[in-house]
């Protein structure tokens, strides 16, 4: 890929992203949030593509705009109320500029220290066939964490069917 | 020239909106919504290490699968709470969940 297609690339992902990110927060609509998110989670994916993570690509969309997405919206709407505007507001309790302060002044910092950091960048080759090489990885070096993972989402399904079930009194 | 400060500012900024939708929204699905944003961001700086860094070991990937992993747990167990707390008390709003206030 040359050079300026790819600029161009990264930036339209990149505000697509940060775009669909604020509207998410800015909504006033639980349903608009939810379908915002996903097209957050689309311009996440075309990122990961952009840094040749094919495979995470399309882990992102299968597993984030597959699942979690539909789940947001499925429990948006199950959580229903009598009007459907005003269903993600902003708490009128919390001050609103503290909270954007806050927010914005962490953006200055990490900034701040990406721009100071001297990066190091590598020379070696990047790895073109990433699905076989991280296949391999997760059997062997971090076979361990994957078990645990895979122990994580049993609980965590048992757990979710348990509480949304509710237990016989 | 796109390097690795390009990609980690887009995930500060992303970071830093889920950060604001954490701490000012009032529902517990938006605040919900809101963590799965800053995951997100830390998986994009998690992948553009992996590429910049250390682009043959692949640990940066290896690190978003497992971070992937957990926000699919998270999600699925956070929706079933807001189920069972909306069936119960009849509403999602985080600042009615105050029967542990004293």
């Amino acid at each position: 890929m040359n050079e300026l297609s790819y600029t161009v690339a990264f930036y339209i992902f990149a505000a697509i992203t940060v775009a669909a990110a604020f509207g998410v927060v800015t909504k006033s609509n639980l349903v608009h949030s939810a379908l915002l998110l996903a097209l957050c989670f689309i311009g996440v994916s075309g990122l990961y593509v952009l840094l040749q993570a094919d495979f995470l690509a399309a882990v992102q969309i299968l597993i984030y705009n597959g699942a979690i997405a539909i789940v947001f919206v499925l429990g948006t709407m199950l959580t229903r109320r009598s009007q459907r505007h005003g269903t993600n507001d902003t708490d009128v309790n919390i001050p609103s500029r503290v909270v954007t302060l806050v927010s914005g002044l962490f953006v200055v910092v990490t900034l701040g220290v990406i721009a100071t950091t001297p990066w190091h960048y590598s020379s070696s080759v990047i790895v073109e066939d990433t699905p076989s090489l991280l296949a391999q990885l997760i059997l062997t070096d971090y076979m361990v964490v994957m078990e645990a993972g895979a122990v994580l989402l049993l609980a965590a399904m048992i757990g979710a069917i348990v509480l949304a079930k509710g237990v016989e009194e | 020239m796109i390097g690795l400060v390009h990609f980690l500012t887009v995930a500060a900024i992303i970071f830093a909106i889920g950060l604001y939708g954490v701490l000012s929204k009032r529902t517990i699905v938006g605040i919900l919504m809101s963590i799965e944003l800053m995951l997100n961001a830390v998986n994009i700086n998690l992948i553009a290490f992996s590429r910049f860094i250390t682009p043959e070991v692949l640990t940066g990937q290896i690190f978003a699968i497992f971070t992937i992993t957990v926000a699919a747990a998270e999600v699925a167990v956070g929706m079933a709470m807001i189920f069972r707390v909306y069936y119960d008390r009849n509403t999602v709003h985080a600042a009615r969940l105050d029967e542990m206030r004293w």
